[in-house]
């Protein structure tokens, strides 16, 4: 019989990978590691065997083919010959589209909302909460629908704009509001355009610049600066006159000949010619995001503004400030730097929420590349990859912008 | 040494969950039922009724096939997809058949790996406007907005009929077919454009029917035929000898009235007793059992009584057969002999 007394042990022994706090969190981690290299390995390695079971296989040479379809709305030069590859490009301008004119309408709505929530005016602080807690709280899908619905149903057709016809164009017969799309006119540019441009920019220069040399003068010696009025006034006005005299300044040319001028639209056959066509499809999508993500921003704005301590109005107020003078140049500077960082977030999730676009037919990138050219070619999982680093990307650059700006805003600590 | 042996299992277990998918006639008996990719609502192809019942041309070809499988035609799963997302369904084994009415082309044959068994409807693409237009025929629609359902050939053919025509037109992209009449109805476009028997379809569902033309041109042929995955040749063969079925029990004169009886002891017709298998063993050649194609009959009759019954001229959709009547009659539909 061997000794029955026990030994103390010096070695490792294993269970202290579990009971023994020194090797603890080091077993946990690995054991995460393993866990999580295996699911991805495994997920790629399904793929693969799935592909190969369906003798697919993994190819982006799709993009150069030709793509076949035509896209409505093109705001880079495209037909039907062009490639897959071509198309996903015109989607991807459609998307940054109404991505940008969302993005600016959302915060113009959501700041003005915000700050009317806060009004002393009851009327007006409940109708604002009623609007913000009306889109918030309904998903942005029905909303896309409701708006696009509306527009169809409610407008004329344009073969109603004929002759004898029910409807007519509004703005002395310029525009025309139809359940295809608002026609407007649209700018002709002819030779002096070049030099009128540049005149145009000299002039907002030489304004910004005036205003800006006031407003030091003011911090120096008090005098109150030029009105901004007054500065916006005499450009518009001053450039106003160089249009119309335009055509006397030039040597040869003693008429009003001027460089810029209106196409508007036309009944032609089916459709409206000429001018410009807001499609349905964008309006709708365009308000929709809007409104929904405005929203959002009005709760961030409100937020904003209360983090802003009360004794800073009063302090202003004291100080005769009227109340707007209060909230542009007291309240809202320090708002901001509570403003913008989730104001980020709401940028994002209006670009990627425009990949709704396909339900009301506006062709985004999500509707070229993820949609038809995955049908014809079916190439999801190459397809689905590239329209998810596009997100990615265009979501990382608009966050790396917007974090540059909030730097610049942000409160200074030294 | 262990992280290989993990790793190791992982991708056996993962090579295995793949291998399984390849029998599809095993995974559909395993499951009890076919899962069968249909439209999301094309009265008389395929078109939940007022009690939420499928009904139509292509509904009935996938309860033929459960009836030739499980001797069941009801035990079918419909599952409704759009154009757009009807291909990666049947790919991903979402669904074990497709019959949405979708075109038989090279490169979906090919490159998309679907596997077409057949023709169950020739059709064309052609053009409906509204009478007052004045429109008489499709190279008129010079400037005209068109509504096109997305990921479909209908959308091919039309980028290529209009440029082939030199003349200019405006898409407009629609999902469903429902989208797409309510688009047109609203006078959002001016045409709409999709396979002929699916504008008759659409068109007999409209209040006023008769205010509306279909242009004569026919620009392009459009085969319709259920498809099933690449790679399983035997449910290829099931799905496509079970359209076959149909097909001569139609020109063999078995309806779903008689076929009970004509099965109950051999004829004197040995074609009707192949086929209904009083003779031979033809349903184990493709693992089925002898009353597959009296099964599937029975769950909804042969090619002619569907067809009669959802989509012919005495439904509101109202289809003569012309290309898709037998070929004994001058059509096109043809089934390979059964034995």
């Amino acid at each position: 019989m061997t000794t029955l007394t026990e030994q103390p042990e010096k070695g490792f022994r294993l269970s202290q990978l579990i009971y023994d706090t020194r090797y603890r969190s080091l077993t946990i981690q690995v054991v995460a590691t393993i866990l999580l290299v295996s699911i991805i390995y495994w997920l790629i390695a399904n793929t693969i065997a799935n592909l190969a079971a369906l003798g697919k296989e993994f190819d982006f040479g799709f993009l150069s083919s030709r793509a076949g379809y035509d896209i409505n709305q093109t705001l880079i030069e495209y037909d039907n010959s062009m490639s897959h590859g071509r198309a996903a490009l015109v989607g991807i301008a459609n998307t940054l589209l109404v991505a940008f004119l969302g993005c600016i309408m959302a915060t113009i709505i959501g700041v003005i909302v915000g700050v009317l929530r806060l009004s002393k005016n009851w009327v007006v602080a409940r109708l604002m909460a009623v609007y913000v807690e009306g889109f918030r709280n309904v998903p942005l899908l029905l909303w896309i629908i409701l708006i696009f619905a509306l527009m169809t149903e409610s407008t004329p057709q344009p073969r109603d704009f004929r002759e004898g016809g029910s409807a007519s164009m509004i703005l002395w017969d310029s525009v025309a509001i139809t359940n295809r799309g608002i026609f407007v006119p649209s700018p002709v540019f002819h030779s002096g355009a070049t030099l009128f441009g540049i005149i145009t920019l000299l002039g907002i220069v030489a304004a910004y610049v005036y205003r800006k040399k006031s407003l030091q003068k003011q911090l120096l010696t008090g005098e109150p600066p030029v009105s901004l009025w007054i500065v916006m006034v005499s450009l518009v006005a001053g450039l106003a006159a160089v249009f119309v005299l335009q055509g006397f300044l030039l040597p040869g040319e003693q008429s009003f000949n001027p460089a810029i001028t209106l196409n508007s639209p036309e009944l032609g056959g089916f459709n409206f010619t000429g001018g410009l066509q807001l499609r349905n499809s964008l309006i709708a999508l365009w308000f929709a995001l809007s409104l929904y993500t405005g929203a959002f921003i009005a709760e961030i704005v409100r937020a904003g503004i209360l983090s802003v301590s009360k004794g800073q109005t009063e302090a202003a107020f004291a100080l005769g400030l009227r109340p707007n003078r209060t909230m542009n140049l007291v309240i809202l500077p320090q708002a901001l730097r509570v403003i913008i960082p989730p104001l980020i977030s709401q940028f994002l999730n209006l670009t990627k929420n425009s990949s709704l676009a396909i339900a009301v037919g506006y062709m985004d990138v999500r509707a070229t590349l993820g949609g038809i050219t995955i049908n014809q070619t079916g190439r999801e999982l190459e397809g689905m990859l590239l329209l998810g680093s596009f997100y990615l990307l265009i979501s990382l650059l608009i966050s790396s912008g917007m974090n540059f700006y909030n730097n610049s805003v942000k409160l200074k600590e030294r | 040494m262990k992280k290989t042996v993990l790793l190791g299992a992982l991708t056996v277990a993962g090579l295995a969950a793949t291998a399984a998918s390849a029998a599809t006639l095993d995974d559909v008996r395993a499951r009890g039922k076919l899962n069968c990719g249909v439209s999301t609502g094309l009265p008389g192809f395929s078109n939940p009724d007022a009690n939420g019942n499928w009904q139509g041309f292509d509904v009935d070809f996938c309860r033929a096939l459960a009836g030739a499988v499980f001797g069941d035609g009801s035990a079918v799963e419909f599952v409704p997809l759009t154009t757009q997302t009807r291909f990666t369904a049947l790919s991903s084994g979402e669904i074990d058949v497709l019959a949405r009415n979708t075109t038989w082309t090279y490169s979906r044959d090919t490159d998309l790996k679907l596997d077409f068994i057949g023709v169950n409807y020739y059709d064309g693409q052609g053009f409906m406007v509204p009478k007052s237009l004045g429109v008489s025929s499709a190279k008129d629609l010079d400037g005209a907005t068109v509504c096109i359902q997305t990921g479909t050939t209908t959308e091919l053919n039309l980028a290529d009929f209009f440029r082939a025509n030199n003349i200019s037109y405006e898409p407009v992209p629609i999902e469903t077919n429902a989208e797409a009449q309510q688009q047109y109805l609203a006078g959002a476009c001016d045409v709409y454009t999709t396979d002929a028997s699916g504008l008759a379809a659409t068109r007999a569902t409209f209040e006023a029917p008769a205010d509306h033309v279909l242009l004569p041109e026919i620009i392009s042929k459009e085969p319709l035929g259920p498809a099933v995955r690449h790679g399983d040749n035997e449910w290829a063969d099931i799905a496509r000898w079970t359209l076959n079925a149909l097909i001569s029990a139609e020109e063999l004169g078995v309806t779903s009235a008689n076929v009970a009886e004509l099965a109950a002891a051999p004829t004197t017709n040995p074609e009707v007793n192949r086929l209904l298998g009083t003779e031979g063993e033809l349903g184990a050649m493709m693992g089925l059992d002898a009353k597959w194609a009296v099964n599937a009959i029975a769950a909804g009759g042969n090619y002619g009584e569907i067809f009669e019954r959802n989509i012919g001229e005495n439904t509101p959709i109202g289809l003569a057969r012309g290309l898709n009547a037998q070929w004994t009659e001058g059509g096109l539909i043809y089934s390979a002999p059964v034995r």
